[in-house]
């Protein structure tokens, strides 16, 4: 019997396994898909401190952050040994297995302001930024004048009122880092310690009295001394089945991607300044904000856009066209290069814009790690580690409170 | 807004053409789209306008039905809209009216956007090659059974090379006698399917004697031997193709004795891929168009007695519907532009023969897929670094990493080896990569459909112009020479 079963096998999942195993549990981890099959392989691997108000997420950034680097730097999510056929393990071009076997990059972000005024507010983000946070780290950044931008950047347009360097901001590929933290957990703390089994479809819980004691799947019940829920935009249909609330909802993005570039175009995430009101804002219509940037196989991902439109996959070209438009506003050399794909994934959403992290006292057993949005894959790994603390009764290193499972009670219908 | 045509028809094949004639005929405002320069699709594929062939039907596997085709095509122009040389890359439907908005891009070098809008939609836009990887399937010199008929129909440089096919379904047979007939020298034909030979070859017990006599005629007359339960399982050359492994198969399609035979030419496929971007994208319900016992087939659009999709106002004909070649393809585009006239008020009379017409093909044409069904011992002639992805570059080691790893479907594997992910999105390699990542292994034999949201590369300038407050307002200009030079 396992000490933990985690439902949902994306990036929240997997760090929260990945924790939960070092902490010394015993961890099942179980999807009903694949591996990293719903918003972790649709999204674009942000590890962001830079769009984030001070409060208490950019305390988890800031916190994830770290663990992010120390992930990538120890190797462990280098697990899987290299494919024996060679020289190029997993096709990639460049350089496949640095940054931990998930192509981490510490590439930084560079935000750019389009008229004066958003220039003014964005120095003004940054000096609070900077002021330092509950977790003792503080969002490094650098002032950049109009005339420098292109130090940062040869290709961006001209005419913008400015900008800020982010030297923190960093880039996952978000379906390997799910993947190799499940596999390089268990290949350190011990095969039997952190199991994956996809395919398993959770129908719902076992309970004794009014506790949690495992999970009723399609394959079978599995006790276990706790469950977490890490089913992302579906965390709030696996509460439900423990008759409990957590008001997760979809919200929409496309990704455009293009040919692969043989020299790189961009060397940094960048986006606009309007990026981060859109990622604060609570509108259910579309808004768009460039975010532009290049990845280590040769394509350039164009985001993002965000909706509240159900779980919809049809595609809506004016949606495309602005994130195009945008694109190529920053970047105008983008212009001559091929789309080859778009695709769209659902941002779990709660009301607050703030994650769901810790046990549910309507339902003791059962912990949510959930509702992170779009910043899930640059807030997995400091969710992972808080919960494995929780899980093992310690004091977690930040205060779980804005982040409790039962904050909604309030305003449930 | 009004829409500038009744109906609006995606492909210029059999189906497409009939369709749209069909549709005109019936005293619809009809456009006919299409990527090529010339209209025919995959099987009238036609010599370029400025080359003069003296009897260019020779080449064609059913000589009359070009004849035929040609005259469709010149009474369609006489009465449609022929937009030849666009690509579709996107098309959609509002909710409100209906009406049907499709996205092409004109011209190579210098591509223009154009934007068509019309009331109803026929998607005909037919199927592409089923190639298997297997070592050494990328060296110059080895082509896809309909690349090699391409090869032949376009530009009939083949006379002299010395030519392998293999593979399997009835195709191989017009593939090898046009190249015989072309001047190459057809080494043999490789059926990975069960012994038929020629003398119990399914097209003789669907009483089609005449064409599977036709074919075996030519070959016997160029001394072509066809052989069952054989396929070429490697192919050898230091920069191009010099011989290639043939391998007698067991049941399942595992290799079993093996000999080498020099030749410079393999023309291999293992059937087609209706090609269904479109529908995926406008929501058409689809179906399993399953391989036969224990085959993997590929999914194919949904369609009524009248060719209707699940989507009102969108049609589907053809090889999208079920793989099925060119004289069912044209019967079911007949039914679609009759439907389309019909339910846009014209007064269409019953052709109950056509239907019934069309049903005997389609039956026929479902029992020719299941016997060739795609066996799984394929999976065995692959090496660890037998690339599966050539886009991307991606040998047979990493797909097996990307499952290990807890992918478990094509789209898993694409996202953690990059199988499929390149610059032909997985045309190539997404059947091959579906069964590696164990998706025929399910019930019903058919995996999902890949979404692809853009259905032919666009560039970013030209997207731009779909953006609603673009100044260019949907249609962007060329957009600018980019400083670092043309584009890859």
């Amino acid at each position: 019997m396992p000490d933990v079963v985690v439902i949902g096998a994306g990036i929240v999942g997997a760090a929260c396994a990945y924790y939960a195993a070092r902490a010394g549990l015993d961890v099942a981890v179980v999807d009903r898909g694949p591996v990293a099959g719903g918003t972790t392989g649709a999204g674009e691997g942000n590890i962001l401190v830079s769009d984030k108000e001070p409060g208490p997420e950019l305390g988890l950034a800031l916190l994830s952050n770290r663990l992010w680097r120390e992930l990538a730097a120890s190797g462990d999510g280098e697990g899987a040994r290299r494919a024996p056929g060679g020289a190029r393990p997993g096709g990639l071009r460049g350089p496949a297995r640095a940054g931990g076997g998930f192509e981490f990059e510490a590439k930084g972000g560079l935000v750019v302001a389009e008229t004066a005024q958003a220039m003014e507010a964005l120095a003004g983000l940054a000096a609070r930024q900077g002021a330092g946070s509950a977790s003792g780290g503080a969002v490094e950044s650098t002032v950049v004048a109009p005339d420098r931008l292109r130090d940062y950047e040869p290709h961006l347009a001209g005419g913008l009122a400015g900008g800020v360097f982010y030297p923190q901001d960093a880039q996952v590929q978000p379906a390997l880092a799910a993947a190799r933290l499940i596999r390089g957990g268990a290949e350190r703390f011990g095969r039997s310690a952190l199991t994956l089994r996809t395919g398993v479809t959770v129908t719902g819980f076992t309970r004794d009295g009014g506790r949690v004691t495992g999970v009723r799947t399609d394959r079978g019940d599995i006790p276990a001394g706790a469950v977490v829920n890490a089913a992302g935009t579906w965390g709030g249909e696996v509460a439900a089945l423990a008759g409990t609330h957590v008001p997760v909802l979809p919200r929409r993005g496309f990704i455009l991607v293009t040919e692969p570039l043989e020299k790189p175009l961009i060397r940094h995430k960048v986006y606009t300044a309007a990026y981060v009101t859109a990622v604060a804002s609570d509108s259910a219509g579309l808004e768009t904000s460039a975010v532009v940037e290049g990845t280590p196989a040769g394509p350039v991902l164009i985001g993002a856009s965000r909706e509240r439109a159900g779980f919809d996959r049809t595609v809506p070209p004016a949606v495309l066209g602005r994130l195009a438009a945008q694109a190529v506003a920053l970047f105008p050399a983008l212009a001559r290069r091929r789309v080859i794909r778009a695709y769209c994934g659902f941002r779990p959403y709660c009301p607050d814009h703030l994650p769901v992290i810790g046990e549910d006292p309507r339902a003791p057993g059962l912990y949510h790690a959930c509702g992170h949005e779009g910043a899930g894959i640059g807030l997995a790994p400091a969710t992972g580690h808080l919960l494995a603390q929780a899980l093992t009764g310690l004091r977690t290193d930040l205060d779980l409170t804005p982040f409790r499972p039962d904050r909604f009670e309030g305003e449930r219908r | 807004m009004t829409p500038e045509y009744d109906l609006a028809v995606i492909g210029g094949g059999p189906a497409g053409v009939a369709g749209a004639l069909t549709a005109s005929l019936a005293g619809l405002a009809v456009v006919l789209v299409d990527a090529a320069p010339r209209l025919g699709g995959q099987y009238f594929r036609r010599l370029p306008a400025g080359f003069r062939a003296a009897r260019p039907g020779a080449l064609h596997h059913a000589p009359g039905g070009l004849d035929r085709f040609t005259r469709q095509c010149e009474g369609l122009a006489a009465r449609a809209d022929v937009l030849t040389g666009h690509r579709v890359w996107t098309a959609g439907r509002e909710e409100a009216d209906g009406t049907v908005t499709v996205r092409c891009l004109e011209g190579d070098r210098e591509e223009r956007p154009r934007t068509v809008t019309a009331r109803r939609l026929l998607i005909a836009t037919g199927a592409y090659d089923l190639p298997l990887p297997f070592p050494g399937w990328d060296l110059p010199g080895v082509l896809t059974a309909g690349g090699a008929q391409a090869l032949l129909k376009g530009d009939l440089v083949v006379a002299g090379r010395r030519v392998v096919v293999a593979g399997t379904g009835p195709f191989l047979l017009p593939v090898a006698a046009g190249l015989a007939a072309a001047g190459a020298h057809v080494l043999g034909v490789h059926e990975a399917a069960g012994r038929f030979g020629l003398a119990r070859h399914p097209l003789l017990a669907a009483g089609k004697a005449g064409e599977a006599l036709g074919y075996g005629l030519r070959l016997a007359r160029h001394r072509v031997p066809y052989r069952g339960r054989q396929a070429v399982i490697e192919a050898h050359g230091e920069h191009g193709l010099t011989h290639v492994t043939i391998a007698d198969l067991d049941h399942d399609w595992r290799p079993l004795a093996t000999r080498t035979v020099a030749c410079d030419t393999l023309a291999t496929g293992y059937g087609f891929v209706p090609r269904i971007d479109l529908a995926v994208q406008l929501g058409c319900a689809l179906r399993g168009d399953h391989g036969g016992q224990g085959g993997h087939g590929s999914p194919v659009v949904a369609v009524d007695a009248g060719m209707r999709t699940s989507v009102p106002g969108v049609y589907a004909a053809g090889e999208t519907t079920g793989v099925g070649g060119a004289v069912l393809a044209e019967a079911e585009g007949r039914l679609a532009g009759r439907s389309a006239a019909a339910d846009l008020g014209r007064r269409v009379p019953p052709d109950p023969a056509l239907s019934r017409r069309r049903d005997r093909l389609a039956a026929f044409a479902r029992a020719l897929r299941e016997s060739y069904p795609v066996r799984p011992g394929w999976q065995e002639w692959l090496r660890d670094e037998t690339p599966v992805c050539r886009c991307e570059e991606v040998p047979l080691a990493a797909v097996r990493e990307a499952r290990a790893l807890g992918a478990s479907d094509a789209r898993s594997v694409k996202l953690l080896s990059r199988a499929g992910m390149g610059w032909c999105q997985g045309r190539m390699c997404g059947y091959a990569v579906s069964c590696l990542a164990g998706e025929a292994d399910g019930p019903g034999g058919s995996p999902p459909a890949p979404r692809r949201t853009i259905a032919q590369p666009v560039r970013l300038g030209d997207l731009a112009g779909l953006a609603p407050d673009s100044p260019a307002g949907g249609s962007a200009p060329p957009a600018s020479p980019s400083p670092e030079g043309p584009p890859r």
